[in-house]
């Protein structure tokens, strides 16, 4: 290969998708005014790379590919050590690696058989890593923040009408179209038909489905509550947690059998990738902004409200159909 | 390709509809309780649509990948061919089962290290206790309580016996546990028994109960097929708190052991 420039274009572009974004304007400059710019930018971070001076003058065009490639190498490295979203990505890699790891031992040294469908299996894990990154970046930039500045302002505002109301719609909200959920409530409304509970038709199943997810949203929506009312008030977790387990063992006494599993399912089936983070942030924002509360021993709990209060609504909207 | 990235898109707007309830509210709130602007807010809508497109891909992705593998392999192994035994007098040994109850347990254990719900919880816990909780030791001890829960979860339905009895015997357990745990962590440990059982788990795990129910001689899979996920529930409040507890018991020997 010779060892002339590589095109222009190509050394900008790749410039482009491997610098952070604080060089932004200076890329943007740089396409404005090309000839002068280009010099400085291409000099100054190679002379870094290999240590050597090349002088930022119009002449810096020649600067061989070579360099450009090691310069490029450099900061490939260190982007990858610096940048958050990298970092996460292999991070989410090693969370899911477990996963991988299981299913490729059973299906290739227990089971004996081919995973079916490999190339989509790897985009459909392609996706979940992505995903999973995504997910996590945005935790920290927008749902933590945005839960915990909510709840400091309720707690600021003093109005504890206000706060309640905000948590219950944040539990109802949060769980009313949760798609975990919906696949529950028809997998129920389909054994209830079965076992002679409701009529045997397409409409009665809908609403019997409809209602379990309105008993569950409500049910959530109640939980948070009384979760916010113990914070503010202070009362000691395990008290309130214990009077929920009598009351899931009374309900059980009670219940039809059919529906048991169903309602202790269905309680740890609402606590949702998206509920888990806003709920959390709002117990923990409460807890830290009212005096004589201490965030770790009083934040957190309202999740397990949120997959308790469930099973004993389930159970008793069972009892009455 | 094509089709590919036409479920992503539809996806994406099953996701929207997922959340839409929750962003109204969200706003009006602002809007009509709080009436002050947000801090940072362009920062929290980038945040915002980063955890929507996550959730989405996320989803499609299992759903692509992992969710019809989970399923065929819950099939093929409660399958009688695999097990090798074919059912004689009225029923199969429970420890026919073996491989099952280790692939849920695995299963379950990984599954739970890949939940985003509890890497949110971890992290959280990790921030409030300025690092005194440790998000990978945090989420270690409640894979191993799915794991742990999976595995009775199945061998229950193998087994056929009632599920109360065994949830039940379970909050006994948390009850006498909670007495004597470190009382920072009991909030964290009610609150991972919830957050274990969502996304990744839920499919899995019901799917797996259900072939179970349906391949074991002498089960229903409409009384017995559920109940899984409430052990997958129940299970890792006790390892955290024993987690704890384990920690506490060290601390306190090893400070006595420097008096002496």
């Amino acid at each position: 290969m010779s060892e002339s420039p590589a095109p222009f274009e190509v050394r900008a572009w790749l410039i482009l998708v491997t610098r952070d974004l604080n060089n932004a304007t200076e890329i943007a400059d740089y396409w404005i005014e090309p000839s002068r710019r280009e010099a400085r930018f291409f000099a100054r971070p190679a002379r870094r790379a290999v240590g050597r001076t090349v002088a930022p003058n119009r002449n810096s065009t020649l600067i061989s590919n070579k360099i450009v490639v090691m310069w490029l190498k450099s900061r490939l490295s260190a982007y990858i050590r610096h940048n958050r979203f990298l970092r996460q990505l292999l991070a989410s890699m090693l969370d899911l690696a477990p996963v991988v790891t299981v299913i490729l031992f059973f299906q290739i040294l227990v089971i004996q058989q081919p995973i079916p469908e490999a190339g989509r299996f790897v985009w459909g894990m392609f996706l979940v890593v992505l995903g999973l990154t995504l997910f996590v970046q945005g935790l920290n930039l927008g749902l933590f923040p945005l839960g915990e500045s909510m709840a400091h302002a309720f707690a600021r505002k003093g109005s504890m009408l206000w706060l309640l109301v905000f948590a219950f719609a944040l539990g109802f909200g949060t769980t009313v179209a949760e798609p975990a959920l919906i696949a529950v409530a028809d997998e129920a409304a389909r054994i209830a038909e079965e076992g002679g509970v409701i009529a045997a038709s397409d409409e009665s199943r809908k609403s019997y489905a409809l209602g379990l997810r309105i008993a569950v949203a409500l049910s959530v929506g109640f939980a948070v509550v009384v979760g916010v009312i113990r914070i503010v008030r202070g009362w000691p977790l395990p008290y309130v947690i214990i009077a929920g387990y009598i009351g899931v063992v009374v309900m059980t006494v009670f219940a039809p059998r059919e529906i048991i599993g169903i309602a202790y399912d269905s309680g740890g089936v609402t606590t949702s990738t998206i509920t888990v983070p806003l709920v959390t942030a709002l117990g923990v924002g409460l807890s830290s902004s009212i005096q004589g509360r201490n965030p770790m021993i009083d934040g957190f709990g309202l999740i397990a409200f949120a997959s308790l209060m469930p099973m004993i609504f389930v159970m008793g909207y069972g009892m009455i159909l | 390709m094509n089709e590919w990235l036409h479920e992503l898109g539809s996806a994406l707007l099953e996701t929207l509809r997922a959340v839409s309830p929750i962003v109204t509210m969200l706003v009006l709130f602002q809007l009509l309780a709080i009436r002050k602007p947000l801090p940072n807010p362009r920062r929290i809508v980038v945040g915002f649509v980063y955890v929507l497109l996550g959730v989405a891909l996320f989803l499609q992705g299992l759903k692509i990948a992992l969710f019809p593998v989970g399923d065929l392999m819950a099939r093929q192994l409660t399958a009688p061919e695999f097990l090798g035994a074919a059912p004689h007098d009225g029923g199969v040994h429970w420890y026919a089962y073996i491989w099952v109850y280790l692939f849920a347990a695995s299963i379950g254990f990984a599954t739970t290290l890949a939940e985003p719900a509890l890497i949110a919880v971890a992290l959280k816990a990790a921030e409030v206790s300025a690092g005194a909780i440790n998000p990978w030791g945090l989420r270690l001890a409640v894979a191993c309580g799915a794991a742990l829960g999976l595995a009775v979860g199945t061998f229950r339905i193998v087994t056929g016996t009632d599920l109360h009895f065994y949830i039940i015997a379970g909050y006994v357990v948390v009850l006498i546990q909670t007495a004597f745990a470190p009382r920072m962590i009991v909030g964290l440990a009610y609150d991972s028994g919830g957050v274990t059982t969502s996304t990744v788990t839920v499919p899995i795990v019901t799917a797996l109960g259900l072939g179970l129910a349906s391949a074991v001689p002498g089960r229903n899979p409409l009384a017995d097929g559920f109940g899984l996920i409430a052990f997958t529930c129940l299970f890792p409040i006790i390892s955290v708190l024993g987690y704890a507890q384990i920690a506490a018991w060290r601390t306190r020997r090893n400070r006595s052991g420097d008096n002496d």
